[in-house]
């Protein structure tokens, strides 16, 4: 690696990575800084005043059961999200690896809506889901006769935020699943074919854990979208509500440093997310590690 | 060696063409009722033709709710950013690969820390930093914090690491400098990774939400993603086939450039997933 690097010069790699310091710094290290500082401030008058208040606003979280609902909301709903893209996600991709004719043309088929924003996907989520003019209730009608009020009771608004959120979010799944079938050893998936594994044995015995580092590594990603991109199909769909029920962290950060103007709270909110992602980003590079001598 | 059919080929087919449909129909029905109206768009049963409003309803839209200059918007500060971080990436990874000097494990880990950064994060304290520069309102705020990334220097490390050193031996010895050797051998050879970052960084641009809704107030300034928004949150919210022409408009874009650039987008992907 360190035998590319043959020029020598004072003071040009400085210059060349200067942009690259100046952004980081002002845009990224600084304002993390600042939010650790902010959360423990009670901030007035948009910000003109600032009072020290030691980790209250840590506490709020902790004591106010509001902010309970708000981690609970986040823990069920990123599950929800990250198992149904993964597992929908790998499905798909076993299907679509098939020896089959149009295979290419079924891949692109299946991935095409990752390229989709979030805030799109939450449009037309809202209008499928609206229980008058919303297809999905006509179809329902037909055939069952029910009409329920999506967006209007909790556990369904959460499940037509999951439904939307894993609907964008299943090709960027199939895309890295079938990369991943593709490199698979071909050796040990004959060996177990001459063992006389069935079909079935063979997927979960001998492709499933060869997947794995695979499938860690899409765990992670689909984590910190669930946590962070998943910020327009709420704002959209339910602005939190009902009751609350689909008030998730992002969401809640959104609303406390920019409706309520509670800016302490919504820092404080902030550094439990960062330390969220830092836990997940050691998580993978102790595992990505291992993951290197697991390929040999 | 036969491998034994896990399924019958007429099945995987068959259940591959349902999941295709599935996942087609929500775009495919939006675009249906994106052309009726109200009226049309309310009747019992539904009707799953083109309606009468096609024109009207994408001209209101583009128009009236100034779907139009907010692509326009988004198309200028996503270009912006593409360039910008390209450049930014190009010469960071330069200087990363091919110069010896001191403290360069610590420059390596301080970029790679951002990594755990998202502007969401930390979002309230950019927002009172950028206002504090005087920036809200204006382009500078959606363009200048997203010029550098660890993301795309370390695209571009891997690419030159993937270069045989034997290149810029070749190109020291005949007496070239490092921009030199940067501009004429290393920027002609990077080009598939400056494809790939370009797509991806494009479509991340396009498709951001939270911090224009939060710094961008004046609405001629406003991005197309909360422009969609608007057309949600307005009076005419029960008009169906506003919001769906709303959200085909800002599909667009972003879909034709990852069907023209799908080899670019999925090589994108795998570079991001090495780094």
């Amino acid at each position: 690696m360190e035998t590319h690097a043959v020029y020598k010069h004072r003071w040009l790699p400085w210059i060349l990575l200067l942009p690259t310091f100046v952004i980081l710094l002002v845009f990224l290290y600084y304002p993390t800084l600042e939010t650790f500082r902010l959360s423990l401030y009670r901030v007035a008058f948009l910000g003109l005043r600032k009072t020290f208040v030691g980790l209250a606003n840590y506490r709020e979280l902790l004591t106010n059961p509001t902010y309970h609902q708000v981690f609970l909301n986040t823990a069920v709903f990123s599950a929800l999200v990250v198992f149904f893209s993964m597992a929908i996600g790998l499905f798909l991709s076993v299907l679509a690896n098939q020896k089959i004719g149009g295979r290419r043309f079924y891949r692109l088929l299946l991935i095409w809506p990752y390229a989709l924003s979030p805030a799109v996907a939450g449009a037309i989520f809202l209008f499928l889901f609206n229980p008058q003019a919303g297809i999905v209730n006509y179809f329902l009608q037909a055939f069952f006769k029910v009409q329920p009020d999506w967006l209007g009771q909790p556990t369904l608004a959460v499940g037509v935020l999951v439904a939307a959120a894993v609907w964008k979010n299943v090709g960027y799944n199939v895309v890295f699943y079938i990369a991943g079938l593709q490199n698979l050893p071909g050796d040990v998936l004959e060996a177990a074919l001459i063992d006389g594994a069935t079909p079935w044995q063979r997927f979960w015995k001998v492709t499933f854990p060869l997947l794995s580092p695979m499938t860690f590594f899409l765990f992670v990603m689909n984590t910190i979208y669930a946590f962070f991109d998943t910020f327009p199909f709420v704002d959209l769909l339910t602005q939190g509500g009902p009751n609350g029920a689909t008030n998730i962290l992002i969401f809640s950060i959104y609303r406390d440093g920019f409706r309520f103007l509670k800016t302490g709270v919504a820092a404080a909110e902030s550094v439990v997310l960062f330390v969220g992602v830092v836990l997940l980003t050691i998580l993978q590079f102790r595992l990505g590690e291992r993951r290197v001598h697991y390929g040999g | 060696m036969r491998y034994r059919k896990f399924l019958p080929r007429i099945l995987v087919h068959a259940l591959l063409l349902i999941s295709v449909a599935l996942v087609a129909a929500p775009v495919v029905f939006a675009f249906i009722f994106s052309t009726q109206t109200p009226a049309e768009i309310f009747r019992y049963p539904p009707q799953f033709t083109i309606g009468s409003a096609l024109r009207e309803n994408y001209s209101i839209v583009w128009n009236q709710y100034h779907l139009g200059l907010y692509m326009k918007n988004s198309l200028y500060i996503s270009v912006a950013v593409t360039i910008g971080k390209t450049i930014v990436s190009f010469l960071a990874a330069l200087a990363l690969v091919y110069f010896r000097f001191p403290l360069k494990g610590w420059v390596f880990t301080f970029i790679l820390l951002t990594l755990m950064m998202p502007t969401e994060i930390m979002i309230v304290a950019l927002f009172e930093l950028v206002t504090g520069l005087g920036w809200s309102n204006s382009y500078a705020a959606l363009i200048v914090p997203f010029l550098a990334s660890a993301t795309g220097t370390f695209l571009f490390r891997q690419q030159f690491q993937q270069i045989p050193v034997s290149l810029v031996d070749a190109a020291r010895i005949d007496g070239a400098g490092p921009l030199r050797f940067a501009w004429s051998i290393l920027l002609p050879m990077s080009f598939n990774v400056v494809a790939a970052m370009g797509v991806i960084q494009f479509v991340y641009m396009w498709n951001q939400y939270l911090w224009p809704l939060v710094i961008i107030r004046d609405s001629s300034k406003q991005v197309i993603q909360v422009g969609l928004r608007m057309l949600t949150s307005g009076q005419d919210a029960t008009n169906w086939g506003i919001v769906t022409a709303g959200a085909i408009v800002a599909l667009l874009p972003a879909l034709v450039v990852f069907f023209l650039l799908q080899e670019q987008f999925s090589r994108g992907f795998a570079l991001a997933e090495e780094k």
